[in-house]
């Protein structure tokens, strides 16, 4: 097990030494830079400014040596500044990160409780009045765009009934643990739902796969209870392919729900990548986009330990 | 079981009466404990506090409300004094013109101007605002690696003379019409002159973003008490401002990037304003109007933004300025701007605002009217045929491109109008549209389209035409492309205009420059007028005080008039 940890922690540096260098390569190589981003919004500028400001933030130099200066930074610990922000990369991404990560580990915690069970119901009796109920809420949810969705959920909760806050993190002024949970309902539910429609279609098909196996048939001739058969037999068997899904979503805890954040006003790391990607702020985006890549690969190096769990056939060497 | 159901229905009945109450109450709670706050709505966050370094529009917006500019166009569109007492100007002997005697600039003409800050002016620690402060904010914007965005005027100011603590000499190395626009604005060197020491790390040490709540950063009849990056930013009375009391006792400016929730937000209670300057689309504001005339004020104030096509002078078809008119001739800009903007965006005759004091009336105007469009293209060998399309003796189709920014929806709509406008006429149009930075970084600034490129420009009142018209200014590989006269117009009369114009101090005497600027302007089309944008300012009934500019200085330069109470409707 240590053995296969070391390997794949190399290969995972490794990933993230390419990835550093292709995303940096791919933002830098973008047409436009952050001071022609200034020229557009400020006609005042004079080519002479512009010429002083490309050599000031070190755009003037050839991309490879860029990068290089950045990296050899890096590895000494400094991440770089970000320039939209006007502070330090890793000070930015602080607060962000704590954000993104309250409103995806609630939503996604929410989402895999809900889901789950709905799934293994819905695949207990296939074509059952119940089974077509849910496959048309999750088919609902996965068509509904996260844009349109979210302001409904608004114009529903916040501009007809009043219920809660449109947007924001907190009331200005007040705050608290109460506050900010008010100011979390709607985005959490808005992910949520979308979330849940996509897991309980996929834990739907595989328990269904599974049940059809001759285990299950097995099962059932021991005399195996119902519920024990889709508990302790289809739901263990089927979870592997799950494990995979949820840990394929699990760097999106980190990497932010741009659209719903957007929508919320909720300045989390998926609106901050974003609006660093187009605001060129090269270094904001790098060490964002590789925080995500780090942790879907982490995620992923979970997931293949809970498969050896999940399955004793299953060794890891 | 009776029982039961009974109490269910005494629940249910409970609830629904809760339901109502809160109704009823929360929105009339909910305005009520507004009225010593007030919560802004913007679409976009700051990159920097420091006012010198980045120049975006939000953050002009919330600095106007923690600092004062010494010189600003008011909201009549006249240069006025904020920070200075008089306004210095040749007419009034506060700027003199004089001729150096010595050093780099011996025999050449400069200007003396002389500046009194305004009595009382106080930084939020209780420091007057002295000439040291201006000093050090010359400083900073000379220095090249201070990080600075312009440093034009900085440059042009070659040295400044202190009389005493308030009083000042601004020494301009030459003749400009705008000289008393160009002053410094003071920073705070008492907290600053530390963060510059190395200029270098300047924009990285900078207090304004180190610690921009501390009070001793502005000067203005707020300051900034917190920031939430990404989110909202504070602000509270500032305490030793000088001027008229602001009325409320609290401002948040919240930032919502999307335009759709920042309505919906407005809706719910989340803000209470939606900035025209940084808010709702035009059609999303006259949307709302017709649902919700009833809680907001709408104005609708066209500015300084200007729609419009740039020609690239280069391509052979276009160099013939028949075809250029015929262009004009050719589309419906009345009937556009009243079926896409309730004509609410005015047409555009030249690249001057009608409420800039320098625009004229007298100029060539391109209403709709095809039979003339047709016989300028006729004239210019471009013939109908069968199939509807003009050929040339060759037999070549005109055909012309046209692009834009990808994304944006109006002008996208507006590309496929106008594609429908010169088909009638027999041009065919072929549409292109490409991400904005793409097509800023690359396409318009390296003049790579091919005909026609429609975006817009961000003005100033009485703007110096240079940049977008002198020939000196077409951006060629040459000089790396510099300058910003894209569409590559060379015109000799306009070129000693502009350069008459930079050196005529007296407006009376600019006027006439004006005016022929705008007839060759009108008259040669090396860019074709579309239409001024106006922004839509939605101010709930109970705020007075709003007067929206048109111009490029914030409503906030004048918040202290902000007001809410009953008597906010007479407005």
């Amino acid at each position: 097990m240590s053995a296969f940890l070391i390997r794949r922690l190399m290969q995972s540096l490794a990933v993230i030494a390419i990835m550093s260098f292709l995303v940096y390569a791919l933002i830098g190589l973008m047409p436009g830079d952050p001071i022609d981003i200034m020229i557009a919004s400020d006609p005042k500028l004079t080519p002479d400014d512009a010429a002083r400001l490309r050599a000031l933030y070190g755009l003037d130099l050839p991309i490879g040596e860029r990068y290089w200066n950045w990296l050899s930074a890096a590895l000494g610990g400094d991440l770089g500044f970000s320039r939209t922000h006007s502070r330090p990369v890793l000070d930015v991404m602080g607060p962000h990160l704590e954000r993104t990560l309250l409103l995806m580990g609630i939503s996604f915690v929410l989402s895999a409780a809900i889901a789950i069970p709905l799934g293994v119901w819905a695949a207990a009796r296939p074509y059952s009045l119940h089974d077509y109920a849910i496959n048309l809420f999750s088919f609902a949810g996965r068509s509904a765009p996260p844009f349109w969705l979210a302001l409904i959920l608004i114009f529903v909760f916040a501009v007809w009934l009043g219920w809660f806050p449109a947007g924001g993190l907190e009331t200005i002024g007040k705050g608290g643990f109460w506050d900010r949970l008010q100011y979390l309902v709607l985005p959490v539910l808005s992910l949520t739902l979308l979330n849940v429609a996509g897991f309980t279609r996929f834990v739907r098909a595989e328990t269904m796969a599974v049940m059809r196996l001759d285990f299950i048939r097995t099962a059932r001739a021991k005399g195996v209870s119902e519920r024990g058969v889709l508990t302790g037999h289809a739901l263990r068997n089927a979870m592997i392919p799950i494990v995979t899904i949820i840990a394929l979503d699990f760097g999106t805890l980190f990497s932010g729900a741009l659209i719903t954040e957007t929508v919320f006003a909720y300045p989390g790391m998926g609106k901050m990548i974003y609006d660093s990607i187009l605001a060129n702020d090269f270094n904001l985006a790098l060490v964002g986009l590789l925080f995500a890549t780090f942790v879907t690969l982490a995620a992923n190096i979970g997931a293949d330990v809970a498969y050896a769990v999940l399955d004793p056939r299953i060794a890891l060497t | 079981m009776r029982a039961s159901a009974n109490l269910r229905g005494m629940i249910k009945a409970a609830i629904f009466l809760l339901t109502l109450l809160v109704l009823a109450v929360a929105p009339a709670q909910a305005e009520e404990k507004r009225r010593d706050g007030l919560t802004i709505g913007i679409t976009q966050f700051p990159s920097t506090f420091n006012p010198m370094i980045d120049s975006m529009l939000a953050k002009s917006y919330i600095l106007a409300m923690v600092r004062r500019p010494f010189v600003t166009f008011d909201r009549d569109w006249k240069l006025v004094c904020l920070l200075c007492e008089t306004l210095p100007t040749v007419e009034n002997g506060g700027a003199t013109v004089v001729t150096f005697d010595k050093g780099e600039l011996k025999g050449r003409k400069g200007l003396r101007i002389t500046w009194r800050i305004r009595k009382g002016a106080k930084w939020g620690d209780g420091r007057p605002v002295t000439v040291d402060d201006v000093i050090f904010a010359w400083k900073v914007g000379r220095h090249p690696q201070s990080g600075v965005a312009g440093r034009e005027p900085f440059l042009r100011t070659v040295a400044i003379e202190r009389i005493d603590d308030r009083t000042f000499v601004q020494v301009l190395d030459k003749l400009r019409y705008d000289y008393n626009q160009l002053v410094p604005d003071p920073m705070p060197a008492h907290l600053e002159t530390e963060a510059f020491r190395e200029p270098k790390e300047y924009r990285r040490r900078t207090t304004y973003d180190r610690d921009p709540a501390n009070p001793g950063l502005y000067y203005g009849p707020y300051r900034i008490s917190r920031i939430v990056s990404g989110s909202h930013v504070e602000l509270v009375p500032n305490q030793t401002w000088w001027g008229k009391a602001p009325s409320f006792k609290r401002i948040v400016v919240r930032v919502i990037g999307n335009t759709a929730a920042l309505e919906a937000n407005l809706r719910a209670g989340g803000i209470d304003y939606a900035a025209g300057e940084l808010g709702l689309s035009l059609d999303q504001a006259t949307a709302l109007q017709r649902r919700a005339a009833n809680r907001y004020r709408f104005i609708f104030k066209a500015g300084l933004i200007y729609e419009h096509i740039d020609f690239n002078l280069d391509n052979p078809i276009l160099k013939d300025r028949r075809v250029r008119r015929a262009l004009a001739y050719g589309m419906d800009r009345k009937r556009m701007s009243a079926q896409l903007f309730r004509g609410l965006q005015p047409v555009a005759d030249t690249n001057i605002s009608p409420l800039d004091q320098v625009a004229s009336k007298e100029v060539t105007t391109y209403p709709f009217d095809p039979k003339k469009a047709a016989a300028l293209l006729d004239a210019a060998g471009w013939k109908r045929r069968g199939d509807g399309w003009r050929y040339n003796a060759k037999g070549e189709r005109l055909s012309l491109s046209l692009m834009t920014t990808s994304g944006h929806r109006v002008r996208e709509q507006v590309m496929e109008i106008l594609q429908a406008y010169w088909r009638r006429i027999g041009i065919e149009i072929r549409l292109k549209t490409q991400p904005a930075r793409v097509f800023f970084g690359r396409t318009v600034t390296q003049r790579q389209f091919p005909a026609m490129a429609m975006y817009a420009w961000i003005s100033a009142p009485e703007s110096n035409p240079r940049g977008t018209l002198h020939s000196s200014e077409i951006p060629t590989a040459k000089n790396n492309w510099s300058g910003q006269n894209f569409p590559g117009f060379h015109n000799a009369e306009m070129d000693r205009l502009i350069e008459k114009l930079e050196v005529t101090l007296t407006l009376r005497d600019r006027l006439p420059i004006w005016r022929r600027i705008q007839q060759i302007y009108a008259a040669e089309l090396p860019v074709l007028p579309l239409y001024f944008r106006a922004n839509p300012y939605v101010i709930p009934r109970w705020l007075a005080g709003i007067r929206p500019t048109g111009h490029q200085f914030s409503t906030t330069l004048w918040v202290e008039d902000w007001r809410a109470g009953a008597d906010a409707k007479q407005q």
